[in-house]
């Protein structure tokens, strides 16, 4: 399969997991959004988002299973680059699925400019960690 | 039990579509932010456009997801299938928090080459890394809840 039909696939699959969610709960796909509130104070609240990261653990443990191992940057990298994800979804509401998918899909102001801010954040990071190295 | 059994596929459907996607590979999400690539690829390597198909694969789904699910001036009565009602994002003010949450999580996306969605798909296949990472996200959103 070209590799450009087969991410529009995966991307129609998220899509279509942002719909169902939005139809049956009423709530907004973002991965960021329901990890944070998975450690909501109320109950209501809760069992819906270990469900739903149970389901996204859970299926992509077993369609990763056997992949290749990757190759990682210097656990250092990966604790600053974790931290950073973990403080900037959580102040900025969201992340690539909350403001990239589900918030372009709800042609929302908020997201439109979140989304063209951590692209470009990445883009600069990348640019730079490559020109250095 | 019929609104878990649904949030469990919508989990489970989410990470089947970053598994195929290519999402769950660091290198080709970096491949993607990789626009240096346009410019010198000797020095930068290749850039990978397979992302922006993610992105408008998706948004092919949630654009009209979203013009007719939740409830509009003209159809005010729709609700969710399981739910009493939507509770959907209502601010539409740009801020600080906003730009600088962003921009602190693009940095850290550039450089492990994971978000949130893709780190937690493959957190229990991918080695001691992927785990690090996430402890770290855990981490940074615990202290962030109390900024």
């Amino acid at each position: 399969m070209h590799p450009f039909l087969q991410a529009t696939l995966g991307g129609i699959l998220i899509g279509v997991a942002c719909w169902l969610l939005l139809a049956a709960l009423g709530r907004v796909a973002g991965i960021s959004g329901i990890v944070a509130g998975a450690l909501s104070p109320q109950p209501g609240e809760r069992a819906w988002r270990w469900a739903f990261l149970a389901g996204l653990v859970g299926v992509g443990a077993v369609l990763t299973r056997g992949m290749p191992a990757l190759p990682s940057p210097p656990w250092a990298v990966l604790v600053v680059a974790g931290l950073l994800v973990g403080v900037g979804t959580v102040l900025g509401s969201g992340c690539t699925s909350g403001h990239g998918v589900c918030g372009l899909g709800r042609r929302s102001a908020r997201s439109l400019v979140a989304t063209l801010v951590f692209l470009g954040f990445g883009v600069a990071t990348v640019f730079v960690a490559r020109y250095i190295a | 039990m019929l609104k878990i059994l649904v949030a469990i596929l919508a989990g489970g459907v989410f990470a089947a579509g970053l598994v195929l996607s290519g999402m769950v590979l660091p290198a080709k999400v970096q491949g993607f932010l990789n626009l240096g690539g346009l410019w010198d690829p000797q020095r930068f390597g290749p850039w990978d456009a397979s992302l922006a198909f993610v992105m408008g694969g998706a948004l092919l789904v949630t654009l009209p997801a979203f013009a007719v699910t939740p409830p509009t001036p003209r159809h005010p009565a729709r609700r969710p299938w399981l739910a009493t009602a939507f509770q959907l994002p209502t601010r539409n003010d740009i801020d600080t928090r906003l730009v600088l949450g962003a921009a602190l999580f693009g940095v850290g996306w550039g450089l492990a080459g994971y978000c949130p969605g893709p780190a937690l798909a493959s957190v229990l296949t991918g080695g001691a890394a992927v785990a690090v990472f996430v402890a770290a996200m855990l981490v940074g959103m615990a202290v962030a809840k109390r900024l």
